[in-house]
């Protein structure tokens, strides 16, 4: 079981440069970004505040905005796609 | 010496240099152009407006550049026409109407993008790029053009006949993105990471965004150097909303302006009114919707600036307010009909929302109020069509006459 995590060239200063990472043992969108947090110092700190994303922060699964699903609580399975993308573009 | 001075978080007030970035390393927020507009004395600024180019950049004082740029495509400058029947006709004292419609692809969109690409060519890139809900589109290939720069255009793959004609005309790289608006912004997001690319609305934002204020320096110099007292604008990624707001309080501050800010109304399609439900709820948040109306110029169902556009109209004593497809085609056929002005969907959303405001009594009789008008009706000529008939005869007076039931009537009348 393992899931695909995309990282925006905003967090990349954080990952050692790296554009993606793979998670194991994760069941939602929310353990995926806690493996993520656990592996990468200083991430959590930049897109999440009081234990909820910051409110410029977008998180996809195949393509979904988590907002249309279950937020954090969003399942995600063996191959799934999570995207991090900053919320502040468009218009 | 120019007045800007860098770029801003807008969330923790981090401060970063005038580069193609539009979010904050430190917390994500958005990113916005920083002035210090110390050294403009009123006086001196007024002079200096007055005495330049009919365009955006007579007003250069207060957009991101250290001198005023020389563009191959202007904009701006367009009428603010009175509007007697209209105000009337809804039982208002005082209505104007900001004819965004005459601008070079005719929406208000030219603004943003000849700030836009401006700074794209200073800051050195060969390749522009946009998402868009079609005025954009229009906008970035025409200017693109004009410019001599290669450009790629991302719409929604469902996006209107005129739109996507007016569009590739201007020899773009057009790209149908099968989905939504949402979907072509986070395809744009995601290529704005890997390539090397000015992409106006996504990493050019900070200063494309400033050329929205352009509209709150016209209609107040064009009002004769005074305020209005609410402006009715349409709200899409809240944006273009809250940078109006903006333009006024900078010229407050410099004291080109005197007096209490406009109250600020905006408007939404309730087909995609992710602002306005957050506005009805009372929460400082937008949920995420997926749009359906016929307004597909204001179809975002994730917008940016939806928390400040919420806290823009709370501050400013106004409201959001959406309206049903329905009310748009009323909203634009009402325009018409009392204006002469033909927009498009958009404009019959802020048309439609005027009228709702009129109606339920929330604009006093006294108040001079700004309507702003973003696009051009030819856009989205579905919207109107079969909402009228039309007299077929052969030629021949006979028919006419019949056809009117005139035929008893004095062939010639005289002049009364």
């Amino acid at each position: 079981m393992s899931v695909t995590v995309k990282i925006p060239t905003q967090l990349r200063s954080v990952t050692g440069g790296e554009a993606e990472a793979q998670i194991e043992e994760a069941g939602t969108v929310g353990e995926v970004l806690d493996g993520l947090y656990d592996r990468y110092d200083g991430l959590r700190d930049r897109i999440a505040e009081d234990g909820d994303l910051r409110r410029f922060v977008n998180v996809y699964v195949a393509g979904e905005d988590i907002r249309f699903l279950d937020g954090l609580e969003t399942s995600v399975d063996d191959g799934d796609e999570v995207t991090i993308l900053p919320a502040v573009a468009g218009g | 010496m120019a007045a800007v001075q860098a770029l801003k978080c807008k969330e923790c007030g981090e401060i970063y240099p005038l580069e193609a970035r539009f979010v904050c390393d430190t917390c994500f927020g958005p990113l916005e152009v920083e002035y210090d507009f110390s050294d403009l004395d009123a006086e001196g600024t007024r002079r200096r407006i007055q005495a330049g180019p009919q365009s955006i950049w007579r007003y250069a004082d207060f957009l991101p550049f250290e001198q005023r740029p020389k563009t191959a495509l202007d904009s701006g400058m367009t009428p603010l026409v009175r509007a007697d029947r209209l105000a009337d006709y809804l039982g208002l004292g005082e209505v104007w109407v900001k004819n965004d419609t005459a601008n070079p692809t005719h929406s208000f969109k030219d603004r943003v993008v000849t700030v836009a690409l401006a700074k794209a060519k200073e800051l050195g890139y060969q390749v522009v790029a946009c998402a868009s809900t079609g005025n954009l589109a229009n906008s970035v290939a025409a200017h693109a053009a004009a410019a001599g720069l290669d450009s790629y255009v991302f719409i929604p793959s469902n996006l209107e006949e005129q739109k996507i004609l007016a569009t590739g005309v201007y020899g773009t790289n057009l790209v149908a993105v099968k989905g939504n608006y949402d979907d072509v912004n986070r395809l744009c997001l995601e290529l704005a990471g890997e390539r090397d690319w000015a992409f106006v609305n996504v990493n050019m934002r900070p200063y494309y965004a400033e050329g929205s204020k352009t509209i709150a320096y016209e209609v107040a110099e064009q009002l004769g150097w005074e305020l209005p007292d609410r402006m009715v604008v349409p709200v899409a990624s809240g944006s273009l909303f809250t940078k109006i707001a903006r333009g006024f309080d900078e010229w407050r501050e410099v004291g080109l302006l005197e007096g209490e800010p406009p109250i600020f109304n905006g408007a939404q399609a309730l087909g995609c009114s992710p602002v306005a439900e957050a506005w009805e709820q009372g929460r400082d948040f937008c949920k995420p919707q997926r749009p359906d109306t016929i307004a597909k110029s204001l179809a975002i169902g994730n917008p940016a600036d939806g928390p400040y556009a919420l806290d823009l109209a709370k501050r400013s004593g106004g409201s959001i307010d959406s309206v049903t497809d329905d009310e748009i085609r009323a909203g634009i056929k009402l325009l018409a009909h009392t204006t002469g002005v033909f927009t498009e969907t958009a404009g019959g959303v802020t048309t439609a929302v005027l009228k709702k405001l009129a109606d339920r009594g929330d604009i006093g009789p006294d108040e001079r109020v700004v309507l702003v008008i973003t696009g051009e009706g030819l856009k989205t000529l579905d919207a109107v069509r079969g909402t009228f008939e039309m007299t077929e005869i052969a030629a021949s007076t006979d028919e006419f006459d019949a056809a009117f039931g005139l035929a008893d009537a004095p062939v010639v009348s005289p002049p009364v």
